[in-house]
C-alpha cells in the first residue's frame, strides 16, 4: 500500500488461523491500520492478494461484510444519537444479532444507554464500537486498538470478551501497541514496522527464541562502568570460545526487549500519540 | 452494574452471521435518519419553524400592507404552496448536505460502509427518510395555512411529482456539496445557498414578483419546485415544464454528485 511516495505497507505477508487471536503489534505509524483496511475492503492494495474467509475483500466486498465484524479506530457514530440507539440500529441491520441488551450489559454500557454519543468517555465509545463489531454474530472480527484509552478494568473485560469469542469459534485480528495485551491476548503475534513484518510466532516463541540464552539475573543496580566491564568480558568470552553474541539485554527478557531488538525503537513511547 | 451481574450474562457468541433483507435495512436506516433529523433543534428550526414563521409573517404582513401581487387570488393561497416548497428545500437540499457533512467527518459512513447496509440502501434509506420528515413539514405548514384560510385545490399528482422530483434535484445538489466540501464548509454553504433561494430563488414568491429576473428565476431549482407546487395547490393542474426542469436539476446533480462524492 502505498500513499503518493510513501510506502505504508509493503511485502506483507501473513495468514491467520480460524478460531484464534491474532495481534499486529508495532508502533504508530507502523502500518497495523493499513492492513486492517485493506482486510476490510477499505483499501484496494496496489500488489498482492488479500483473502477473507476466502474472499477477496474489495470485489466480493456485499459477500463478505456480513461475516465480518469491524471496529473502527475511533467514532463511527452520529454524535447526536444514543449509544443503545447506534447499538440497536447496527443490529437491525443484520439476519441474526445478538440480544443488544445483554450485550450492552456484558461490555458496561448497562449506565450509559440513553447518553448521546458526544457525551461517551473515550473508554465508553470503544466499548460501544466493539460491541457494535460483534452484534451482528460475524466469523471473524477486525478490531482496531480495543483498548486505547480504557481503564484497567476495562481492559481486562475486553480482553475476556476477545477470549470468549475465540473459545466461541470467531477468528480474531487486532492491532495494537501494548505490549502486554498481545503477549497476554494473542495466539500469534505480528511485529510489523515500516509496513514490513519483521517477526512472526507466538508470544512464547518470540520471547523464548531459538539459540541458547544465557540469563543473568543480578540483585542490585548496575553501578558506573559495571555494564561495559561485562560487555568486554563477553567479548572476550565470545571470541575465546568463537560463539556470536547475537544480543545482549539489560533489564527483563520481555516481547518488549524482542521488539526493542528488532525496530531499535521504543514501542512504549509512541502509546499517547495514538 | 457491578461485575458480578456483568459476568452473569453469557452470550451465544458462536458465529451466525447474514445481513438483515435489503428492505429491513433500508427502514432501519431511513427511521434512524428521520428520527435523528427530528431531533436536531437547529434541523428542526429549518425545517419547521421557518417556513411556518414565513407563511405567517407573509400573510398578516401582506395583508397589513394590501400587498399587491400580480396574481389577484388570496395571498394564503399563493404563499402556502410557496413555503411547502422551501420546506422541501430545507429538508433535502440544507439538512441533508449538513447531515451528511458531518456523517463523513465522524466517520458515520465509513462506520456504516463495513455494515451489511450497500451504499444504495444507505442513499434509499436517506431519500425515505428525507420524504418522511417533508411529509411531517406538508401536514404542519397546511395546518397552519388551513388556519390562515387556505383553500387548496386538490392538485394531488402535481403536488406528489413537485415533492418527488424538487427532493431529487435538491438531495442530489446537497449530496454534491457535501460529498466535496469539508463538514464546516458544507454547514456555511448549505445555508448561504438556502438564503439566497429563499430571497431570490422565486421559491415562496412567485416568478411573476421577480419582474425580468424571473425568467431566469424560473430555470432554478428552487423556481421550478415553487412554480410546480403553485401549480398544483392553485390551479390543481400539472406543470410539466417545471417539473421538466426539476428532472433536469436532479440528472445533471446525480452525475456530478456520483463523479464527486467522497464516501469518507
Amino acid at each position: 500500500m502505498t500513499y503518493g511516495t510513501k510506502t505504508a505497507v509493503d511485502g506483507l505477508s501473513l495468514t491467520v488461523e480460524t478460531g484464534s487471536i491474532t495481534a499486529v503489534l508495532g508502533p504508530n505509524g507502523a502500518g497495523k491500520t493499513t492492513t486492517l483496511e485493506t482486510c476490510e475492503g477499505y483499501r484496494r492494495p496496489q500488489s498482492g492478494r488479500v483473502r477473507v474467509l476466502g474472499l477477496d475483500p474489495v470485489a466480493q466486498r456485499r459477500e463478505l461484510l456480513p461475516r465480518v465484524g469491524v471496529m473502527l479506530q475511533g467514532q463511527g457514530a452520529w454524535s447526536g444519537v444514543r449509544a443503545m440507539e447506534m447499538l440497536r440500529h447496527i443490529a437491525r441491520l443484520h439476519a441474526n444479532p445478538l440480544d443488544v441488551d445483554e450485550l450492552a450489559e456484558r461490555v458496561g454500557l448497562g449506565e450509559c444507554g440513553r447518553t448521546p454519543y458526544r457525551r461517551l468517555s473515550g473508554g465508553q465509545q470503544q466499548r460501544l464500537g466493539l460491541a457494535m463489531a460483534i452484534v451482528g454474530r460475524p466469523e471473524i472480527v477486525f478490531v482496531d486498538e480495543p483498548t486505547a484509552g480504557m481503564d484497567p478494568a476495562a481492559r481486562r473485560t475486553t480482553w475476556e470478551l476477545l477470549r470468549e469469542l475465540r473459545s466461541s469459534g470467531v477468528t480474531v485480528v487486532l492491532t495494537t501497541h501494548y505490549l502486554e495485551e498481545a503477549e497476554q491476548l494473542a495466539d500469534q503475534v505480528h511485529i510489523i514496522d515500516h509496513g514490513r513484518l519483521i517477526a512472526s510466532g507466538s508470544p512464547e516463541e518470540l520471547t523464548r527464541g531459538t539459540s541458547a540464552t544465557i540469563r543473568l539475573v543480578v540483585d542490585k543496580e548496575l553501578p558506573a562502568g559495571a555494564e561495559a566491564a561485562l560487555r568486554a568480558s563477553v567479548s572476550s568470552w565470545s571470541e575465546q570460545y568463537d560463539i556470536g553474541v547475537r544480543s545482549m539485554s539489560f533489564g527483563s527478557r520481555t516481547l518488549e526487549d524482542v521488539f526493542l531488538e528488532l525496530t531499535g525503537r521504543d514501542i512504549e513511547h509512541d502509546r499517547h500519540d495514538a | 452494574m457491578t461485575d458480578t451481574t456483568r459476568d452473569a450474562v453469557r452470550l451465544d457468541l458462536a458465529p451466525h452471521p447474514g445481513g438483515a433483507p435489503f428492505a429491513r435495512q433500508v427502514l432501519a436506516q431511513a427511521s434512524m435518519e428521520a428520527r435523528l433529523m427530528l431531533r436536531n433543534g437547529e434541523q428542526l428550526l429549518l425545517a419547521v419553524v421557518v417556513p411556518v414563521l414565513i407563511l405567517v409573517g407573509g400573510v398578516t404582513a401582506g395583508e397589513h400592507l394590501s400587498l399587491k401581487l400580480s396574481d389577484p387570488r388570496p395571498l394564503v393561497d399563493i404563499f402556502t404552496p410557496g413555503v411547502i416548497a422551501l420546506a422541501v428545500m430545507s429538508t433535502s437540499f440544507t439538512s441533508l448536505a449538513i447531515a451528511t457533512g458531518f456523517e463523513r467527518r465522524y466517520g458515520v459512513i465509513k462506520r456504516l460502509g463495513a455494515s451489511p447496509l450497500p451504499k444504495s440502501g444507505l442513499l434509499l434509506g436517506k431519500i425515505l427518510a428525507l420524504l418522511c420528515v417533508q411529509l411531517v413539514q406538508i401536514i404542519l405548514i397546511g395546518g397552519v395555512g388551513q388556519l390562515l384560510g387556505w383553500t387548496p385545490k386538490a392538485g394531488v399528482l402535481g403536488a406528489v411529482l413537485a415533492v418527488a422530483l424538487g427532493t431529487a434535484a435538491f438531495a442530489a445538489l446537497g449530496l454534491l456539496v457535501a460529498g466535496t466540501l469539508r463538514a464546516e464548509a458544507t454547514l456555511a454553504a448549505a445555508n448561504l445557498i438556502y438564503l439566497l433561494l429563499m430571497a431570490g430563488g422565486a421559491v415562496v414568491l412567485p416568478i411573476s414578483a421577480y419582474g425580468s429576473f424571473g425568467h431566469v428565476a424560473r430555470w432554478l431549482p428552487s423556481g421550478a419546485l415553487g412554480e410546480a407546487m403553485r401549480s398544483a395547490f392553485l390551479d390543481g393542474s400539472v406543470a410539466w415544464r417545471d417539473l421538466g426542469v426539476l428532472t433536469v436539476w436532479a440528472v445533471l446533480g446525480t452525475s456530478l454528485t456520483a463523479r464527486t462524492f467522497k464516501w469518507e
